[in-house]
């Protein structure tokens, strides 16, 4: 008997349906829901792979108060004390929350209305600060409201897709097969991509164009100021419905004076960006879809509003298949913007500047204290609590240490801090190291409440299996703490519907002030129809009518109704290149990693695919700096280092360095990237420059390279550096050094005690430097050495397979040494992460005739479940067939 | 000088080697080619003051300003270009025109009367072992009409297979499947075989040998087999019945019968043949205990781990160790039945086996005259200080080296059979230390020079659960010893970068990780 939970997944901001499948035995599954508008059954390789990221492991299960397990009773009164005392003394100001995108609406709403309008300050912020206030910036500026104009279905519908500083393929991998299908349905679709960086999205692209990084305003400027030329103005349209657009076009006009100065300001070949400008000029379906390239900067907002000013200089917005779209990512990063959760926004996309929106908020609050001005934005609040303006922090599922630039800073602040409390799901992680209290909440499985998608979708995210320990849901926390901070009213919800009825009644407030949100039609549900609730999509007006999509009648939320052209003038990113920092460190996402890995390691096979952090750049660059491929380097920057491997993929364009965010402390030795990007934040939106920070590459000397497979997690040596990649039966574990702690028999014994009955098998070249050994108990391996000079390395994938063994296969255990069969071929890096299938096999399918990706698939499984290695399958068959 | 006969190429001049001559065979004639820098002079090969064909292994030099070559048995001088003796004016060797043309060593043929056909000449050989036989194997490939053929073995009964005594000794195997050379195998091939009967004197004037049982035999060449004796331990008790050595038939023969009511059994000895001899018994039911006299097994052929190895493997089948331990003496009334070990302690033993080495048999040569050290002493054709005597085996010392093993053997007898054949161009220039053994089931590979510190480092591999065990020692890359346990497929491929020296650096990894590279492909 299988029980099914129709629920959503929480990883980006696609916010695919889920269905988890919970077995008799208690197993469960998951797949796509093939009934939810945003993935139809699909889904990519990290939410094929959510089972696998289940269990009560490494799970924060109890309260802890100065490193003392407590009950909810003493953790939620030392809470509510110490912030009480803190308020006491220093003032609402003093405190700050600091919470996360893949909070639930309704965790997100209570925590937004306990500080805003009950300690009376906006010092609360989110994650999402890093990742998209930007376009909430750019939305608001423009058309008088956060609101994203476009969704799903109009991808289908588009005939040009622009991609900006998207890696749509790996980031929101649903929605570029979405894409995909679409284009193989209609080869009129044209796909244009806006990246520096060659990726999987642009290998995909009729088009791409590799802009010097951070020049997009002036690409649009250019774009703004060419159609105009063009004759490509709506005039009636622009007439009728917009304003500013002289004030646009005259900034634009004063650095994008034509295709030759947009080129050469952009570094792009002239030829490029007339045929990109051409295709946009003469397609009327055209979405312009955007993401972190784009947000993660200092003109982030200017960036969102040129894009914008071209689709209202050609009217194409409000309309099918049409609009500039934000895609986000995070799962609820727009259910935390609809109920206020940025320090500068009030609930009910209400502005905290405006008196009449406050005295609204606060009425329906009936609240005792609100908050009159915007709060610490992210970066501004660490910098508050470094400089001791702020004296207590309540960090609520996310981890700063590590996602924030400048992190060094993050960390010394916290380490200063006097009461930090953190809520998260599990046990450690960099930012818990500083929590004076801890708080066990729930985690994904467990949890009930909504999430908004991308393209303003709300899905309920449903609870399939029982909290672990003593976890609690947020939202159950926050209120707790409230009532105890004394604030019993506001804060006596029985559950996640009757706070969600408070949000969708409050959304009444927006339809009065002129607003799009709008989930009246959705309030007053009973607790069992608000978990029945079917997937909506906002504005749900109370009347039954289902309304037009928001601006389909060219009527803005701005007082005048009219949308504004904003002038974007052409500023580069703050910090340029100098002598002594020559390049340009670029951050992102890698395929099947999440954030900072929390989560995500838990699922082995999401882990193949990169095990370890690495800094991808131009080969001349590595070169002049020495480094070779695989080698350990530096990227250093004013602010701090990050170690990583070095790899020339050769989709990095000179000048500039690719680091993945996701490694923290708990994965790898000072491979967290946010220490080394400047903590420059755009002037609107106080979003970060994460894409764009002055850096050099340093080489590592190191005497000794190498890696542990082990079946239990392995404690790391005292190395230069070293990488941990957990899986199931194989954990992984990189390093590199120099000196005498080199890991030999005497370390292994002591990184992996109760493996004293083992036998040994052990391979040993003093002249080279070679050690290798392998642990084998009653003939199963349990773990295997390796270390030795780089080159010496042999391949892990083979090594790892073999822990999946019961017994060794003698003809196995006399080639383990050597790291590969002689008579076989080593797998190679994992590539299809559904179905475990490495490139090197894939090479040799292609090799042996499959001429296509689906004929890849059809033999090798591989790329037939999730579709997320479809791109890097397409680049094998390419570069096999060269 | 030339112009008259036939021009034949016979060797390029590299094949020999500055002041050292070579032979050939021209229309029937042995010439030796002497080499002095870059001049070749031909000569007769035949020494007249010996009557040996050893001229080309003369050293040639420059004496008194005359270019000479001075023969190897009697070191009279004869000048190159003239033949002329310097010492006896009156004798002069024959001599041919010769050159060297694109580096090629040519020689032209006189017109001449053909030497007389020799009727069938006669060998005599002395032994009628495992190193006698491979050389009368090969000869008869090489030339099966050269020789008429005699031998004279001691033990009453064919050539038999040594190495499977062990086998033999545990049952494993019979006495019929040992037999290499059944009795019917010589009549067929025309030899005359006396078993039973060893040689007791040469006479090397005369060239004739005499049996015990009084049969004397005429030789044109004789080949020496003498073999080896076991050491004798010369403690109090060493003459007691149930003390056995281990080497032949007869020994395997009275081991068993003693075995039949005995509970414990002493090896004493460590080695190979020791290890076997346990393993053998262990085999046969009784408590073996193994002395050795230092402090690891086989210490000649492996080094202190891979001896741990064998050590624990033999143990695990119950087979006991008292190492570094030295015997003083067997004790018992008209048996057998105590090893009193130099410590004091004492060990009980109804049989008692003594495999504490072997020393080549040379009494015979010694009595002939023939130079010996160790063992009888040869040169590279294994001919010894007479021309007309060569020596194979166990008994022989070739460049100051004597073989206990059987690899060894095999080259010598292919060398030796050749010169017999008198198509002798082929050199034995001794046998790298390289073994590969089994000892009691376990294969085990010893080559080269391991003990050495003298800048060798070393690579190991160690699966003790697996009972595998490698080390390879090197010197600047460059293979120098190995020692393998329990797994010894790449031995070939070490036995020849040992020999050649070749720089490993590249595949230093896959020497003991990988296989051996496919035959033809550059290690």
């Amino acid at each position: 008997m299988k029980t099914t939970t129709r629920t959503t997944c929480p990883y980006c901001g696609v916010g695919c349906g889920v269905l988890a499948e919970t077995a008799a035995d208690g197993r469960i599954e998951v797949r796509g829901d093939p009934e939810h508008p945003a993935n139809r059954g699909r889904l990519c390789s990290k939410g094929s792979a959510l089972a696998a990221t289940l269990g009560s492991g490494n799970r924060l299960l109890q309260p802890e108060v100065d490193g003392i397990k407590v009950d909810w009773e003493t953790a939620l009164a030392s809470v509510a004390g110490r912030l009480r005392a803190c308020m006491d003394k220093h003032g609402p100001d003093s405190v700050a929350l600091y919470v996360s995108g893949q909070l639930l609406t309704e965790d997100y709403y209570v925590a937004n209305k306990l500080m805003k309008g009950y300690i009376g300050t906006a010092n609360i912020d989110t994650n999402s600060r890093l990742c998209m206030s930007s376009a909430v910036s750019g939305h608001v500026r423009a058309f008088g409201e956060d609101v994203v104009p476009v969704e799903y279905s109009d991808l289908d519908q588009a005939d040009l897709l622009v991609l900006v500083g998207s890696n749509l393929a790996w980031c929101h991998p649903v929605l570029m097969q979405r894409v995909q299908a679409m284009r193989a349905q209609r080869p009129e679709m044209r796909l244009v991509v806006i990246d520096p960086r060659r990726t999987a999205t642009s290998e995909a692209a009729d088009l791409h164009l590799p802009l010097r990084s951070g020049s997009d305003v002036m690409l649009f400027n250019g774009l703004l100021v060419w159609l105009a030329e063009q004759g490509c103005i709506d005039a009636a349209y622009v007439a009728a419905h917009t304003s500013g657009m002289e004030d646009a076009l005259g900034v634009a006009r004063a650095a994008s004076t034509d295709i030759a100065a947009t080129s050469q300001v952009c570094g792009l070949d002239a030829a490029l960006v007339e045929r990109f400008f051409a295709m946009f000029a003469a397609t009327s379906r055209v979405v312009t879809m955007f993401s972190q390239g784009v947000n993660q900067s200092s003109v982030g907002a200017d960036k969102v509003n040129s894009i914008i000013n071209c689709h209202l200089l050609t009217g194409r917005i409000g309309r099918a298949g049409m609009g500039p779209f934000s895609i986000t990512g995070q799962p609820n990063a727009m259910g935390g913007r609809e109920v206020g959760g940025l320090s500068t926004q009030l609930a009910a996309h209400l502005s905290l500047d405006n008196a009449a929106h406050r005295e609204a908020v606060q009425q329906f609050w009936q609240s005792p204290a609100m908050a009159h001005r915007p709060g610490y934005k992210a970066v501004e609040l660490f910098e508050a609590i470094d400089d001791g303006r702020v004296k207590a922090v309540w960090i609520i599922a996310t981890n700063p240490v590590v996602s924030l630039p400048d992190a060094d800073v993050v960390r010394r602040a916290l380490s200063r801090c006097p009461l930090v409390i953190v809520s998260d799901c599990v046990d450690a992680n960099d930012t818990l190291e500083f929590a004076h209290i801890k708080l066990p909440a729930t985690g994904w499985a467990e949890k009930d409440g909504t999430v908004t998608n991308s393209d303003r979708h709300i899905s309920r995210q449903r609870a399939f299996l029982p909290a672990p320990g003593l976890a609690r849901p947020d939202w159950w926390i926050i209120c707790q703490v409230a009532q105890r901070l004394g604030f019993t009213t506001g804060f006596n919800f029985d559950g996640p519907a009757a706070v969600f009825d408070e949000l969708a009644r409050i959304t009444g407030l927006s339809r009065r002030f002129g607003m799009c949100l709008d989930l009246q039609g959705i309030s007053g549900l009973s607790a069992q129809q608000y978990d029945a609730l079917a997937v909506s999509q906002w504005p749900v007006p109370a009347s039954t009518t289902r309304p037009d999509r928001p601006f389909s009648d060219g009527q803005f939320s701005t007082p005048d109704r009219r949308a504004r052209f904003v002038p974007a003038a052409a500023r580069g990113p703050r910090h340029a290149p100098t002598a002594e920092y020559p390049l340009i460190l670029n951050t992102g996402r890698i395929r099947d990693q999440w954030h900072t890995m929390t989560r995500t390691a838990r699922a082995a096979a999401l882990n193949a695919h990169e095990p370890e952090p690495y800094a991808d750049a131009n080969a001349a660059d590595l070169a002049t700096a020495g480094v070779a491929p695989g080698e350990l380097l530096r990227v250093v920057t004013r602010w701090g280092a990050a170690l990583a491997r070095a790899r020339a993929s050769g989709d990095i364009p000179a000048g500039m360095i690719f680091m993945p965010i996701h490694w923290s402390e708990q994965f790898a030795r000072e491979s967290r990237v946010g220490a080394a990007v400047n903590p420059v934040v755009d002037p609107h939106s106080g979003e970060p420059e994460f894409k764009h920070t002055p850096a050099r590459i340093e080489a590592v000397p190191v005497e000794w390279q190498g890696f542990l497979l082990s079946r239990q997690r392995a404690t790391p040596p005292d190395a230069l550096w070293w990488a941990h990649s957990p899986g199931d039966s194989v954990h992984r574990l990189e390093f590199a050094g120099r000196g005498a702690m080199r890991p030999d028999a005497m370390w292994l014994k002591g990184a992996l005690p109760g493996l004293e009955r083992a036998d040994w098998i052990e391979f040993d070249d003093a002249v080279t430097g070679t050690y290798r050994a392998a642990l084998l108990l009653d003939g199963r391996l349990e773990a295997c050495l390796m270390v030795g000079a780089r080159r010496s390395l042999p391949g892990r994938t083979w090594l790892a397979s073999l822990f999946a063994q019961p017994t060794l296969d003698p003809a196995d255990r006399r080639c383990l040494l050597l790291g590969r069969r002689l008579d076989g071929i080593d797998p190679g890096q994992t590539v299809c992460a559904c179905f475990g299938v490495g490139a090197n096999t894939i090479r040799l399918a292609i090799a042996a005739g499959c001429a296509t990706v689906d004929a890849v698939g059809k033999k090798l499984k591989a790329g037939t479940n999730c579709g997320s290695c479809r791109p890097e399958i397409t680049k094998l068959v390419a570069a096999t067939r060269a | 000088m030339s112009g008259q006969g036939k021009r034949h190429f016979v060797c390029v001049l590299d094949d020999i080697l500055d002041g050292g001559g070579v032979a050939a065979l021209v229309d029937g004639e042995q010439v030796a080619l002497v080499r002095v820098g870059e001049e070749i002079f031909a000569l007769e090969n035949r020494d007249p003051f010996s009557g040996a064909n050893v001229i080309s292994r003369g050293l040639a030099g420059d004496l008194q300003g005359q270019l000479v070559v001075a023969s190897p048995v009697y070191k009279q001088h004869f000048n190159l270009r003239n033949g002329r003796c310097l010492e006896d004016e009156s004798v002069t060797l024959r001599t041919w025109p010769c050159g060297v043309l694109d580096g090629r060593v040519w020689i032209e043929a006189l017109p001449q009367a053909a030497t007389s056909t020799r009727g069938k000449r006669r060998l005599v050989v002395i032994g009628n072992g495992m190193a006698a036989m491979r050389t009368i194997e090969e000869l008869l490939t090489d030339a099966p009409d050269a020789y008429d053929i005699t031998i004279f073995g001691a033990e009453p009964r064919g050539n038999y297979n040594r190495i499977m005594l062990s086998p033999l000794l545990a049952g494993e195997t019979d006495r019929e499947q040992l037999m290499l050379h059944p009795l019917h195998w010589y009549s067929e091939r025309g030899i005359t075989l006396h078993v039973g009967d060893p040689v007791v004197s040469i006479d090397r004037r005369q060239k004739r040998v005499i049996s015990a049982a009084g049969v004397a035999v005429t030789y044109d060449r004789l080949l020496l087999a003498t073999g080896s004796d076991p050491v004798r331990l010369k403690v109090a008790g060493h003459d007691l019945p149930g003390v056995f050595y281990f080497r032949n038939l007869d020994d395997v023969d009275g081991m068993q019968k003693q075995a039949a009511d005995a509970q414990r059994a002493v090896v004493i000895g460590g080695g190979l043949l020791g290890l076997e001899a346990a393993s053998g018994l262990r085999k046969l039911g009784l408590e073996v205990t193994v002395v050795h006299i230092r402090d690891r097994v086989m210490d000649k052929q492996l080094d202190d781990e891979a001896a741990g190895y064998l050590r624990a493997s033999m143990e695990a089948r119950g087979i006991a160790f008292r190492l570094a331990a030295n015997t003083s003496a067997f004790t018992g009334a008209g048996r057998v039945r105590q090893v009193q070990l130099d410590d004091g302690t004492s060990l009980d033993a109804e049989l008692v086996v003594v495999a504490a080495g072997i020393t080549p048999r040379t009494e015979l040569a010694r009595s002939c005259g023939l130079h010996c050290d160790r063992g009888i002493l040869v040169d590279d054709t294994l001919q010894t200080f007479d021309p007309a005597i060569y020596a194979v085996g166990e008994c022989v010392q070739h460049r100051g080296a004597t073989y206990g093993l059987v690899a060894p053997l095999w080259e010598q007898a292919r060398v030796c059979a050749a010169h017999l054949a008198e198509r002798g161009v082929t050199r034995y220039r001794g046998s790298s230390p390289a073994s590969q053994l089994k000892v009691s089931g376990i294969d085990l590979f010893s080559a080269g020079q391991h003990a050495s510190n003298d800048g060798t480092d070393s690579i190991r591999y160690a699966d003790r659960a697996a009972g595998v065990y490698k080390r390879l020692w090197l010197k600047d890359n460059r293979l120098q010893a190995a020692v393998l346990f329990g797994d010894t497929r790449n031995a070939g491929w070490y036995a020849e970068l040992i020999e050649h020296q070749r720089d490993v650096s590249t595949v230093r990894e896959m020497l003991l990780l990988g296989e051996a590279p496919v035959a033809g492909s550059a290690a």
